[in-house]
């Protein structure tokens, strides 16, 4: 008990309130003795009270204190975590709910994170294009995916580095187990380059769609299975399919679906080296090149290790 | 809530697949994925091969039900492919034999009458491919069935390789001389 009424006094004595140590521990007793309430509750009870007390907002109390520590955006997989995190505005959204204030992308060299920036928040609005440091920040999972909240206890500062994003370029070798639902011809939204679900935009509705080539890939190499996106220039240069010559082979045979079933035919179960930057789980692939020839030396290596007993 | 991932792809040879008898599954869920353990410690949901398919043949009596064998350096899998594989189905149904294909499917087990572990494979896709990536597989599972044996003697305290030791108490020397017959089958043809 007096261990904890010193500490809820030292913090107030280094915001400037200088609180009499025996007020703070008498009401703790009061609360833990006479009210049974367990004593972490009791500790946020007496801090909030004498927060309000003499007008403290909350977050300059918390900030000091929070765990949150410096992470990349590519670490950013425990949901519920209090980070900071340093990074590039590379994207604003139209927000569309009035409770928040900012919607949008935030990238470092390590990755891209979806974040929402909470009316709540109290600082100013962030720009495209400016590099931050963001502190107290919230990690949250949403249907698998992760991204951040800045809330009221969260604060910002302006950088004057430029912090270079996505420069890290991953490679992944493996077979390619797998084209997936989406793939082929597809249709963008004219006005948000959304792929159509049925000829229908999530955000506009009925549109005419714009049409594109795409490959959503499964690259497994036995220990991870990789997903991989192939845009168009790549997905003709690997399948000699352009993307006039993929309509016209739907138009022909009525169905879409012709177009995947192809590229399904030319590029299933073999190897390829993928390399590119990853996003959330995608791996956007940069180049593929199809592993042809088996090296000697590997094969001379495996078999001087499968000989050891 | 976890989001869903995809089960990897294993590599396994087809000796080591014939001579795998556990399955479980993970969970008591009805939905819970069913895995086959091997010997050497995989933990197969999902299997990719690349072989020879060797024969085909269409066993079914009202619909199509394709049955076909896929020899490697080791020996051959079992490939089982009807209404509910169509893609596979229709890709055994048109494909030429002998030819290299390369198939990712499930694994699946039958026991006989006498207690006997019969194998196969329930393929989700077949494609033709080339004798050249046929020889990578074989490289790939050499080298990911060799990982397995080091974990098996090193003590790894991975629970696959616990399972796989007390199930099993493979004979490693037997798996061992299994990759190198396979792999000195492939220097050959060089």
């Amino acid at each position: 008990m007096k261990e904890t009424s010193q500490e809820i006094y030292s913090k107030f004595q280094e915001l400037g309130v200088e609180i009499p140590l025996q007020d703070i521990e008498d009401r703790l007793d009061k609360m833990v003795s006479k009210f049974k309430v367990p004593k972490e509750e009791a500790r946020r009870s007496v801090v909030n009270y004498f927060l309000k007390e003499h007008n403290i907002p909350r977050n300059q109390f918390y900030t000091g204190q929070s765990e949150s520590s410096l992470m990349k955006i590519s670490e950013l997989n425990v949901d519920g975590k209090w980070v900071n995190i340093k990074g590039k505005v590379v994207q604003l959204w139209e927000n569309t709910h009035e409770s928040i204030s900012q919607v949008g992308l935030i990238a470092d060299e390590t990755g891209t994170i979806k974040f929402t920036k909470w009316g709540s928040a109290e600082f100013p609005e962030v720009t495209e294009g400016q590099s931050y440091l963001f502190k107290s920040v919230v990690v949250n999972e949403w249907n698998g995916k992760f991204q951040l909240n800045m809330n009221k206890s969260s604060s910002v500062e302006q950088l004057d580095e430029d912090i270079t994003v996505g420069t890290s370029t991953i490679t992944f070798t493996g077979a390619l187990v797998d084209i997936q639902s989406g793939s082929g011809l597809i249709k963008r939204c004219p006005q948000c380059n959304r792929a159509l679900t049925k000829g229908a935009c999530m955000e506009h509705g009925k549109v005419d769609g714009v049409y594109d080539l795409r490959i959503k890939a499964v690259l497994d190499d036995g220990i991870i299975a990789q997903d991989a996106i192939i845009k168009r220039d790549l997905a003709e240069e690997m399948t000699g399919l352009t993307l006039e010559s993929a309509i016209a082979l739907a138009a022909d045979a009525l169905d879409q679906g012709v177009v995947l079933e192809e590229m399904k035919k030319l590029l299933v179960g073999k190897y390829y080296t993928a390399t590119g930057s990853r996003v959330e789980r995608y791996l956007l692939v940069d180049s593929l090149v199809q592993r042809s020839a088996m090296d000697p030396q590997e094969l001379d290596e495996l078999i001087a290790a499968a000989e050891v007993v | 809530m976890a989001g869903y991932s995809r089960e990897v792809a294993r590599r396994v040879f087809a000796q080591e697949f014939r001579e795998s008898t556990l399955t479980f599954k993970d969970g008591e869920d009805q939905y819970a994925p069913q895995y086959l353990m091997t010997p050497t410690g995989a933990r197969v949901n999902r299997l990719f091969i690349v072989g020879t398919l060797v024969e085909k043949e269409d066993i079914g009596t009202d619909s199509e039900y394709w049955r076909g064998r896929v020899i490697d350096p080791t020996g051959s899998f079992m490939i089982y492919a009807g209404q509910y594989q169509p893609e596979a189905a229709q890709a055994l149904a048109e494909c030429e034999i002998p030819a290299f294909v390369a198939i990712v499917g499930k694994p699946s087990t039958y026991t006989t009458g006498e207690g006997d572990v019969h194998t196969s494979v329930r393929p989700e896709s077949m494609h033709i491919v080339d004798g050249q990536t046929r020889d990578l597989w074989v490289i790939d599972t050499a080298r990911k069935t060799l990982t397995r044996l080091k974990e098996l003697e090193g003590g790894s305290d991975s629970p696959d390789v616990a399972k796989a030791k007390e199930y099993y108490s493979p004979d490693v020397k037997h798996y061992y001389s299994m990759v190198s017959q396979a792999l000195v089958s492939l220097k050959e043809t060089y």
